[in-house]
């Protein structure tokens, strides 16, 4: 019995198998393995055992600054979700009395999260910009004479649309977190004592771990994994890890970018493995 | 206790709640006026004479892209991706009730596809076309980019459709009598029906809207979102917009259709 059913729930994850195999783990295997190729103008790749690329870019100082420019960005957004996530999710779970209006003011914050990134990106543009509304605003109160440039192609301006684009991640895995905290916990802990906010600090939060665990996870893969809103929000002023794989492609050095997407890989799977280690995501999806 | 007075904190993060919600939907409606801009009209406010000229502007090829042409594309590949991934997903996921060997490699695979960067897999995927001597491709390469992506997606939402099933559903169907195909199609299927909407949902709308997979893996002919980033940095006329609104209009076409059909499959079962 039980080697059959296995042997049927093998032929029911048979395709998604077959599908990640192919389109992720021979893809990536083979980066890591052009990362170690050479590059000769012209010809593009050349099969080769070499450390050169990895040199080229850990002895390079713009690498370095790209790579710091995005570890602030990552934990500036990071910081901003978690504390928007947490007390969006609070609101809704605890605050909203009826579970209907809770459910439907959810959806008015996921809706978004199904339309284009990059015309939730651009249409940043005539908000923030010279003559953008909240320039117009604040003339038109007299709070300021001249517009405020630093609210376009700023890293203001990156910060803001990452938030925008970014917050639902770490709202829906919080919301869900939340959602399954036995409201008699709370109440048992006013009974025994408890402030409010020690009910938050000493209850809530901590279960509401696993939520912030993958919210996090998803926001610092996405913020690292951007290219497109750092190059067009910061109007070229801010790199990221990202700009230089970018620009290595757009002279087909392929090598280069793929030691440098290896790097990036690294440090994204590192942070993920972190996370996994402070919390066990699968038993709690799976449960 | 609903005739306890709110806390002071209920009306602290109602304010925030709504000022997230505007800052969420203030820029897209702004956008949405703004590709109504007149002839005389500017990429920021005010709207002058308000028209529909960019509209047709955006069928312009001289002046925009091919967005016929991308559409022609993005279109069939989200539908195709929607289609594979309620198929692929929701098999795993029954797949994922019972222990199998090598189910935390696959969980752990899957949750790394993930979150690897797309840009990365965007070169793996082109650099495996290129060893293997095929061309890159939208229903190719570009399929497999995309479901590399949404398959994972759909996955977890499995997951957290069937944690509500109880396998003792299954089991008192079989006591019942009923045959297996009977059992899938008038127990199991109406259970899970609702989510296997929501994963075709996320499948069409990551697809549709797919950026960095799509970057290098759909060949020499472009998606949708490929263009628009395309125009993002050439096209400095309302048009822009006025592709944005069309766009943004079909993504709410589909989750409203979604969303519907989920309300009226309760519904219909509530009553």
């Amino acid at each position: 019995m039980s080697a059959r059913s296995s042997l049927a729930a093998q032929l029911q994850v048979a395709p998604m198998a077959i599908v990640l195999l192919l389109f992720f783990i021979i893809p990536v295997a083979l980066v890591v393995i052009v990362s170690f190729f050479r590059y000769q103008m012209l010809v593009g790749l050349v099969p080769d055992f070499t450390f050169k690329n990895y040199y080229d870019l850990l002895s390079n100082p713009t690498t370095w600054a790209l790579y710091l420019s995005t570890i602030k960005f990552t934990l500036i957004v990071l910081a901003i979700t978690l504390v928007l996530g947490f007390w969006l999710s609070y609101f809704l779970v605890f605050h909203v009395r009826h579970l209907m209006v809770a459910i439907g003011l959810f959806l008015v914050c996921t809706v978004p999260f199904w339309t284009s990134n990059i015309i939730r990106m651009i249409s940043w543009r005539p908000v923030l910009g010279r003559e953008g509304l909240i320039n117009q605003g604040l003339q038109g109160i007299g709070v300021i004479e001249q517009p405020l440039d630093w609210l376009l192609f700023s890293d203001f301006s990156v910060v803001v649309t990452y938030v925008h684009l970014f917050t639902l991640f770490m709202m829906v895995p919080i919301f869900n977190s939340m959602a399954r905290i036995d409201k008699a916990l709370l109440e048992a802990a006013i009974d025994a004592g408890a402030t409010r906010w020690g009910v938050v600090w000493n209850v809530v939060l901590p279960l509401s771990k696993t939520g912030i665990a993958l919210g996090s996870l998803f926001v610092v893969t996405l913020v690292m994994g951007d290219f497109a809103v750092v190059k067009v929000m910061s109007g070229g002023l801010s790199g990221s890890a990202t700009s230089g794989i970018f620009n290595d492609l757009q002279f087909l050095n392929y090598p280069r970018a793929a030691a440098n997407a290896v790097i990036l890989l690294v440090i994204v799977m590192l942070i993920a493995s972190g996370i996994f280690r402070l919390v066990d995501v699968r038993k709690e999806l799976v449960r | 206790m609903s005739t306890d007075r709110r806390p002071w904190t209920f009306y602290v993060l109602a304010t925030l709640f709504t000022a997230f919600v505007i800052f969420l939907y203030g820029p897209m409606i702004s956008v949405l006026v703004l590709a109504f801009q007149g002839p005389s009209g500017a990429l920021t406010f005010p709207l002058r004479d308000p028209s529909l000229m960019w509209f047709g502007e955006v069928f312009n090829p001289s002046r925009v892209g091919d967005v016929p042409g991308a559409f022609s594309r993005s279109f069939p590949l989200a539908i195709l991706v929607m289609l594979l991934t309620v198929l692929v997903s929701v098999a795993a996921g029954f797949g994922f009730r019972r222990r199998f060997f090598g189910s935390t490699v696959l969980f752990y695979t899957a949750i790394a596809s993930l979150i690897v960067p797309g840009l990365v897999l965007s070169i793996g995927v082109l650099v495996t076309a290129r060893f293997l001597g095929v061309s890159a491709n939208w229903f190719t390469t570009g399929l497999g980019a995309h479901l590399s992506w949404t398959l994972p997606f759909g996955l977890l939402i499995m997951f957290a459709v069937l944690g509500r099933l109880s396998p003792s559903y299954e089991e008192a169907a079989y006591d019942l009598g009923a045959t297996r195909w009977q059992t899938v199609m008038e127990v199991v299927v109406p259970i899970v029906f609702p989510g296997m909407i929501a994963v075709a949902l996320f499948g069409f709308t990551l697809s549709y809207d797919e950026f960095p997979r799509s970057w290098l893996t759909i060949g020499t002919k472009n998606t949708l979102p490929l263009e628009i980033w395309t125009m993002t940095t050439n096209v400095t006329s309302p048009s822009l917009y006025a592709l944005g609104a069309m766009t943004t209009a079909i993504s709410f076409l589909v989750i409203g259709l979604a969303l519907g059909s989920i309300y009226l499959i309760q519904r219909k079962r509530g009553g």
